[in-house]
């Protein structure tokens, strides 16, 4: 087996926070910083990615350990994939909202007995419903959420802030915090077994 | 029914042609693949002495639910022309305990057996999961502790070598160890199950989160946390540093004798799903494939529940993955 690390990086809003940890570790990264379309850097051991496809990547193996958002790990739960540590980076919150204007979550409850939410994480967002003792009506978006609710598709949406500005310009408020969001650092199950030594030592000067 | 069988090409599946989720076709050609490594494992435990046994595919629920009664979620069921519930067994092991205990019941322990035989499990993970597959696996009966364990630990390593395996490792834990430590700093019961759940998915982040919860010591926090990430050779029973890790040493040094002990990997937060394991636990591994092989662990109590006292463990393995492993060594060179 090699002995070297393959290392899953998450293109987007982890990105930049991802390789600086990365040139902490002392792995160059500025060969991935100037190539934007490049995916695979055979050279240093990553290879980038969409988040969301992270932890598919680790779970097979074809990459020894990654980073990746809460966000993506909640929802894709059934993935066996190692949960290591908590980088604390990329902090967002996942929240319910709905437009600015009286409750119409409440109101849809109320009167219609079930809500209707747009969301890009229909099982989380359905496992928060019920949890709550809620019928939700679980509408999957693949764009910007933010649109499903002024249009009249849905009455709120469960979606992953930062700031709150992109809610706040589409008039739309938090209602709800289901919970806060970091990057986390992740592992295959037999990786972690068998290149103990390169991922624990990974660890332990993250952890600091 | 008579007339065009053929398919389209390009036809989607219908319920006259699909095959359900999870479960697939084999063609000869990897049919004989899939033949010539059980062959070999076959023969490497016939040598060894593991006779094969073979039992019904469907069982009466009841049976099987008197080994594991937290398996039965995933089986598949189906009812007799009595109105008796059946079920698909999902694993061997529970229907060679109850075949000791009665086809068995006088008969001088150790016994050994070995097998090559379907199971099914349902699952709720995504495509590709598979729901039926081929185990292959052995069970001695009758020897205790680490004789009986590190017999099953090499015959395993052996078999993978007749299958053409090189570099597969078989990694073995306590599964008994993080609830018993736990037992002992005081934790409440209510809070063993999601910490041993956040511990069999290793979730580190937050098993750590729910032990700062309990407000221990710093020793004590410090084991609970770090216990889990122990593995490697000998020297991470020494750095435990904990009580609880006799069987284990004992073990070690059974496996040296046998000439296996560089190829067993010891992982302290190693825990595995079935409900019946007692004490230590496997897992088959190898660097060229990112999922276990297969797995298996000392169930001491299996055998008396149909009726017979007995000391015992197993280990199954997932003979299309062995197939994938071997093919991915084979490529890597």
């Amino acid at each position: 087996m090699s002995e070297r690390l393959t290392i899953a990086v998450p293109r987007g809003a982890l990105f930049q926070g991802t390789l600086d940890l990365l040139d902490g570790l002392g792995i160059d990264t500025s060969e991935v910083r100037s190539n934007e379309r490049r995916l695979l850097f055979a050279d240093q051991g990553i290879v980038t990615m969409r988040p969301s496809d992270v932890p598919t990547y680790v779970e097979h193996g074809s990459a020894d350990i990654g980073v990746t958002g809460k966000d993506v790990l909640l929802e894709q739960s059934q993935r066996k994939v190692y949960e290591l540590l908590d980088l604390g980076y990329g902090q967002c919150q996942m929240v319910v909202a709905a437009p600015d204007r009286g409750d119409p979550i409440g109101d849809a409850l109320r009167r219609l007995g079930r809500v209707r939410i747009a969301t890009k994480y229909p099982r989380l967002a359905a496992e928060h419903f019920a949890a709550t003792g809620r019928q939700a009506e679980i509408v999957e978006v693949k764009g910007s959420v933010e649109l499903a609710p002024l249009t009249g598709l849905v009455d709120g949406i469960v979606d992953l802030t930062a700031t709150g500005k992109t809610l706040e310009e589409n008039n739309l408020r938090v209602v709800e915090t289901i919970g806060t969001c970091t990057a986390r650092l992740i592992a295959n199950p037999v990786a972690h077994k068998l290149k103990a030594e390169q991922i624990d030592s990974i660890v332990e000067r993250l952890r600091g | 029914m008579s007339g065009h069988h053929r398919s389209v090409a390009g036809k989607p599946a219908t319920s006259r042609t699909a095959i359900p989720p999870g479960t697939r076709d084999v063609l000869p050609e990897e049919m004989r693949e899939l033949r010539a490594i059980g062959d070999r494992m076959r023969a490497a435990f016939e040598e060894a002495g593991y006779g094969e046994v073979h039992t019904p595919a469907l069982e009466y629920e009841e049976v099987l639910l008197r080994g594991d009664a937290r398996a039965a979620g995933a089986r598949y069921r189906t009812f007799d022309e009595r109105g008796l519930v059946l079920a698909l067994r999902s694993d061997m092991t529970i229907p060679i305990a109850r075949v000791v205990a009665t086809r068995y019941a006088d008969a001088q322990p150790p016994l050994r057996f070995s097998y090559f035989a379907r199971a099914w499990r349902a699952t709720e993970r995504g495509v590709g999961e598979p729901r039926e597959f081929l185990q292959a696996g052995l069970e001695l009966i009758g020897v205790a502790g680490a004789d009986g364990e590190a017999e099953v630990v090499a015959l395993t390593i052996a078999a993978l070598d007749a299958a053409g395996l090189r570099r597969h490792r078989v990694g073995v834990g306590d599964g008994a160890l993080y609830r018993s430590l736990l037992g002992s700093f005081g934790v409440p019961e209510a809070s063993h199950v999601p910490m041993l759940e956040a511990l069999s998915r290793r979730d580190l982040v937050g098993l750590e989160g729910q032990v700062d919860r309990l407000g221990l010591g710093e020793a004590e926090r410090d084991l609970l946390v770090r216990l889990p990430q122990l593995r490697g050779g000998r020297e991470v029973l020494d750095r435990a540093d904990t009580p609880g890790l006799d069987g284990l040493r004992a073990l070690h040094e059974r496996v040296e004798q046998r000439g296996v002990a560089d190829r067993v990997i010891f992982d302290l937060g190693l825990v595995r799903e079935l409900g019946y394991y007692t004490g230590p636990v496997f897992e088959v591994y190898d660097p060229a494939v990112g999922f276990a092989l297969g797995g298996g662990g000392r169930y001491d109590d299996l055998i008396g529940r149909f009726g017979r006292d007995l000391p015992a463990c197993g280990l199954a393995l997932d003979v299309q993955r062995v197939h994938l492993a071997q093919a991915a060594e084979e490529a890597l060179g």
